[in-house]
This record gives structure tokens, sequence and C-alpha cells, in this order.
């Protein structure tokens, strides 16, 4: 098969461009370990959530900020639902500046999304669910939480605030 | 003889579908500028912001898959029976198809339309990815799997065609236009199960409440594992354009028949295996699917990138072979004033930065950033919106005549008309890729929230916003002089045609100068089923494995 010289050396950068890229993202998850939302947070019977039902169910607990197993470490449940965040909307997730935020979202009705604007904080909210994601807050600000999953009429209403204050001021998990 | 002359039910069939595509486009433009009015605040009287969902989902529908489908249906029908060279085998079928999708238009717009006027007591609010648990209306479901269904049957008509063909011309290579049709089809019945799986399995029986509780990642997976590769089904119809026809009216030839089939090749192996990479913030899914997939996504970017070498290589060898010189100096000598060349070029320069920004989408981990943020948006309108959409308006412009015997009318109006769609695409896209990265959300009437405030990284919000209301106005406009030309072609009486023939050369490398092996629709067919099936066996089986129905949610109307 004829390939002409330019088509090859152009194939060839191609595929440098290509295996370099995929690279890039080999790096970014072993070097500043990235992470991808994977299954390690399990099922969870939606139902359950949508009726409260905390106790009933594994791998998740009432939605609220609680105290990790280190010092600086803080597990925060998350239910997403038409059309807020509990915790997030009627009042702001609020947790320590310096810690380690390990969150576990779910939804109790449809799809929805869970962003904090501007970062790299970002996850879909399945019903059935539990999406799992660490995050680190250095510095104290505002975040403001968007829902970008479609769900229903007042989707666009669905919002929230997490607040990361200095740990002086922080109330404290439970 | 003229195409419409030689097969006058053929070029009937094509008119009809190419009718239908165009009117599709017109109404989900229209949509499209009245969403880019009232999402950025410029104006909010046409709907209100719960309508404003219904029509979204009718712009999705309307734009992604009635105008899709029935331009493709119709520029496949003009390619295969061109390039073989005979009829269809069967009319029946071909009204059948036909009827199909139009039915299925029918239905999936009625129930749509449901949405906003309360005389029908039907709604589809559920945009075009229709994820459960939200309802629609199950005659929505219905539409949608007969369209589907139509497309296969078109399908069908191109294989009966091409097996015919095989019987007479035993050992001949398969021409390119028809080899592209065959690769292109055989990739979306691949594809298309997912989502047929999803609306007869699953959607349907749950939505006519045969069944109580279906689960929403399954149904989610079963559409991504439609819902990438359909995008490929819209590329690849605007390739055969950018391969077969662009070099001709660049007044050269294709480079090279040979590479033409590798990349088609290529699609067929690749784009289905992917679909997860729409679901890398999904939980439920484990990050090993989400790598492979993100593999395979990178490496479709091969044929893409040859696509663009070859391409710009053609047109160059044309440019030159006009009398053009210079390192950039060619450029000049291109029928720049000619909408068909125009339309296609500009369509393909679009279509390069689309390809990056979708990189980053692809971008396993970078793709946090911007997943679900107007970026994408962005970033699809350049491809499906301009890579597609521009090229089959170019297309219609050159092909009308063809099948109607018709000259172009209002040739000053579709000289311009590319350009402004390439202006208002300009402002509309850069302006939605940097909102995304503000981390503006997509598919939301009114993002603008007490709690949250966004921060440009590159320009302010307010600037943001007046570019895509500028934009998507201008787009509208450049949409309204696309069907000025061709409705005022319509109308008017026939005066002879070009002759396809004429702009018709053999490529540079012909066929016979590539292996035969790439003519082995079979063997890649069966390699892609099993790329598949190591992409998708093991997670799909893990989500039914505990039960198809579980963990299930109960159907929640919008």
């Amino acid at each position: 098969m004829e390939v002409h010289r330019f088509e090859s050396v152009w194939a060839v950068v191609s595929v440098v461009l290509i295996v370099a890229w995929i690279g890039t993202v080999t790096y970014g998850a072993i070097g500043p370990g990235i992470a991808m939302i994977d299954d390690s947070g399990g099922e969870v019977d939606a139902d359950r959530i949508a009726d409260e039902e905390y106790d009933q169910v594994d791998g998740f607990r009432a939605p609220g900020v609680y105290n990790g197993s280190g010092a600086n470490d803080y597990e925060v449940y998350v239910v997403s639902y038409q059309f807020a965040f509990e915790p997030g909307s009627i009042d702001p997730i609020e947790v320590p500046a310096g810690s380690t935020v390990t969150f576990y979202l779910t939804s109790e009705d449809v799809v929805h999304g869970f962003e904090l604007a501007g970062t790299n904080v970002n996850s879909m909210a399945i019903p059935g669910q539990i999406a799992k994601f660490t995050v680190e807050f250095d510095e104290t600000g505002t975040y403001g939480i968007v829902c970008h999953e479609y769900c229903g009429a007042q989707h666009h209403n669905m919002a929230g605030q997490l607040r990361v204050v200095n740990a002086s001021e922080f109330g404290g998990g439970t | 003889m003229s195409f419409y002359e030689e097969y006058p039910f053929e070029a009937r069939i094509v008119r009809l579908s190419f009718g239908v595509a165009f009117a599709a486009l017109g109404v989900g433009g229209l949509l499209g500028m009245i969403q880019a009015l009232h999402r950025t605040g410029a104006f909010r009287g046409f709907v209100s912001s719960v309508d404003y969902y219904t029509i979204l989902t009718a712009h999705g529908v309307l734009l992604a898959l009635v105008f899709t489908t029935f331009f493709i249906a119709g520029l496949f029908l003009w390619g295969v029976t061109e390039s073989l060279g005979r009829e269809v085998t069967s009319r029946r079928l071909t009204w059948t198809w036909f009827g199909l999708l139009l039915v299925g238009t029918l239905l999936a717009g009625v129930a749509i339309l449901g949405g906003m006027i309360d005389a029908i007591p039907m709604q589809a609010d559920v945009l075009f990815t229709f994820y459960a648990p939200l309802q629609a209306h199950p005659a929505f479901y219905v539409g949608a799997a007969l369209i589907i269904v139509g497309s296969w049957l078109a399908g069908a008509n191109y294989f009966l065609s091409y097996r015919r063909w095989r019987a007479e011309n035993p050992g001949e290579r398969i021409p390119l236009r028809t080899f592209m049709v065959l690769t292109t089809m055989l990739m979306w019945y691949l594809s298309s199960i997912g989502v047929a799986v999803e609306v007869l399995a699953f959607l349907l029986p749950w939505s006519l409440g045969i069944v109580e509780a279906i689960d929403p990642l399954l149904t989610r997976t079963l559409f991504w594992y439609f819902g990438h590769p359909v995008v490929y089904f819209w590329l690849l119809p605007a390739y055969l354009g950018w391969y077969t026809i662009l070099p001709n009216l660049s007044g050269g030839r294709l480079v090279s028949d040979p590479l033409a089939r590798v990349v088609f090749v290529l699609f067929l192996l690749l784009s289905t295996p992917t679909g997860f990479h729409h679901q890398y913030l999904d939980p439920g899914i484990p990050e090993g699917f989400k790598f492979i997939a993100m593999t395979n996504t990178m490496f479709l970017l091969l044929p893409s990138l040859l696509t663009a070498f070859t391409v710009v290589a053609s047109m160059e060898h044309g440019a030159r072979q006009r009398g053009g010189t210079g390192r950039f100096g060619w450029l000049r000598t291109l029928p720049w004033d000619n909408p068909a060349f125009s339309g296609m070029a500009l369509a393909g320069l679009m279509f390069a930065a689309g390809g990056f920004s979708g990189m980053i989408n692809a971008g396993m981990n970078i793709n946090y950033l911007i997943h679900n943020t107007l970026w994408v948006p962005g970033h699809f309108h350049l491809t499906v919106g301009t890579a597609f959409a521009l090229t089959a308006m170019a297309l219609g412009y050159w092909l009308y005549p063809q099948i109607s015997g018709k000259q172009l009318r209002l040739r000053g109006v579709a000289t311009v008309q590319p350009y402004a769609w390439f202006v208002g695409m300009t402002l509309m896209s850069n302006a939605m890729h940097r909102a995304g990265l503000a981390g503006i959300p997509r598919r939301t009437a009114e993002p603008q929230y007490d709690q949250v405030s966004f921060e440009g990284v590159v320009g302010g919000v307010s600037e943001m916003r007046l570019q895509i209301a500028i934009g998507g106005t201008i787009l509208f406009v450049s949409l309204l002089m696309f069907l000025a030309v061709m409705t005022a072609t319509w109308l008017s009486g026939r005066d002879g045609a070009v002759l396809m023939k004429d702009v018709d050369r053999a490529p540079l490398s012909m066929a016979t100068d590539g292996p035969r092996v790439l003519d082995n629709v079979r063997l890649w067919t069966a390699v892609a089923v099993v790329l598949v099936v190591l992409a998708y066996s093991l997670p799909l089986w893990s989500m039914v494995a505990g039960g198809p129905f579980d963990p299930g949610s109960a159907p929640i109307i919008p």
C-alpha cells in the first residue's frame, strides 16, 4: 500500500501525541493522585434514603459532617433530592481549612449532579449508588454547589454552598 | 444523465428525507436561539423557565435524532445508488423505513409538545438523554424506538444493493462511497443495540407500568453504550463528504483511497467501546473500565488526525492544480465563493477545534473540571453542530440540484451563509467553553444562583453571556439564509442540473493500491464485536448480576 512520506510522518506524530496524552492522565492518577469516582462507595436502597431510614442501610449515614479517623479527616454524607442538597442548600456544608474530607453522595429520587463551581470537585449522584470521593481543603473560602444534571422543572434552583472556615471557628463534626 | 433522471425513485426519497431533515433543522435551530437568549438572561419572553426544558428536549431530539437520521438516510441512499450504479432492491422496504422514521418522529414530537400544551395529555420533559427515573410518556419511547428501527431498515437497503452488486462484480473493490456507508452502518448496528435494549427491555415496559422499577445506572450505561458511537454515526457521513466530494470541489483529487478505508475501519473498531468516558464521574463503575474506555477514545483521535491530513492535502493538491503557489498562498485559489466548498472547509476547520476540546473531555482526570458544564455543549456544537450540520448544509447545496434538476437559487445568500455560521459559532462556542471552565452548568434554564458566584478564568461572565446570545442569534439568521436558499430552489422550476460525473475524479492512490483485507468488512465487524465484549461484558454483568432491575427506581414524572 502506497503511503506518502508526509502521511507516515503525520501518522507517527499523531500516535505519539495520543500516547503522550494517555501518559499525562496516567501521571495524574499516580503522581498527584487524582482518583476516579468508582464502585467503592457501594450500592444503597434509594427508597430507604427517601424515607430517612439511615440506620437500615450499609455504607450511608444521616446527612451531615462527621469526624473521620484522623484528626484532620472528616466524612460528609450528602443526600440530593428534587431540588436541594442536604446538607448544602438550607445550611451550608462547613469544614475546617487544612482538612481531608471524604464525601458520600447519593440521590433519593432522580439523577443529580454535584459540582463545586470552578474546582475539579465534581460527581454524579445516581439513585441506588453511593459516590465516594476525597477532597483536600487547604485554604478558607466559600464554594458554590451546583446541580449540573437536569433533574426536573426546578432544576435551575438547585444549588448550595460549602464553606471552608478557620479551624478555630469550626463547630466540629458529629 | 443526471442522478434524478437516472434514478427518479431514489432521487425522490432523498429529496423527501432532506425535506424532513431540514425542516427539523429549522425548528430545532429556532429553539436553540430561544435557549441561548433565555439562559443568558438576554431575553426570557419566549417560554417560562419550566417550559425551557421542554424546548431543550425538542432541540436535542429534533437536531441530534431527527435531522441527523433523515439526512444520513438520504445521503447514504444517494451514495450507495450512485456508487454502485443500481436502483434500490426493494421500494417497499424503502417506503417502510421512511414511514417508520416519520411516524417515530411524529410520536416523539407530539409527546414532547405535550410538555407545553395542556390539551395534549402527554409529556417527555426528559431531554435527549432520557435518564431514568425521570419518565416520559410511552409514546416518546415508542417514537425513539421507531426512529432507531427505521434507520436499521434503511441500512438493510444498502446491504441488499451491495449483495446484488457483489454477485455481479466478484473480485472487484467496493466503491469508496459504498464502503464508507457499509462500515458506518455496521458500526451503527453494533452500537444502537444499546439504546434499543434500554428502550424496549426497560424504559418502555416501565413507562407502561409492566415493570415497577428499573436500575438508573444500568439504563444510563446502555444509553452511553450508544450515546458516544452515535456521534460517529453523525460524523462519518460528513467525512464521506470531506473525502469523496470536497477534494473534487477544490479542483483536485483525494490523496489516498486506501487510507480513507483505514480511517473508516478504525471507526468501526473503536467507536463503541468508549461509552464509559461519558460516565467518568458515575459511581458504581470500576476505574479500570473507565481507563479502557479512555484509551480507546484517545486512539479514536488517530483516524480523525489522519482525516485532517488527507483533507488538507487533497485541498492543497486541488489548489495547486488551479494554479495556486507558495507555502500558504495556494489557499487563495480555493473556491471560497462556492458554498458547498466553503461550508465543508469551514466545518472541517471548526471540527479541528472541537477535536481538541474533545481531548479535554476524554482526559479522565481533567474531565472533572468541565464535566456537565457549558464546556460540553460548547464542544459538541463544534462537532455535531458544525462539523455535521454545516457539512449537511453544504452537501444540500451540492446535492439538491442533482436530485431535483433545479439549479441553486439565491446564490448570493448561499455564498455568505457558511461564513455567517462560522462567525456565529465562533462567538457562541468559545464563550461556552470558557463559561464551562468557570463551572457554569449546562442544561439549565437560569444558570444564575443566589448561593453561587462564577468567576471567569478567561474573560468575564457577562461578556460570555453576551457572546453566547449574539452568537446564537447569528446562527439562527444563518440557518434562515440556508432555508431560504433551499426553499427558493425547491419552489423553482426544473432547469437542468449539474452532472456529478463532471467533478468526480479518481483518487491519487487508488483502492487497488491498498491491501484487499481492507474490504473484508466481516473480519472488521468480528474484531469490533470482540472489543465491545472486552470493554463491556464485565461491567454490564456486575450491574445485572444482582437482578437486572436492581437497585430499582420507580418512575418520577418531571
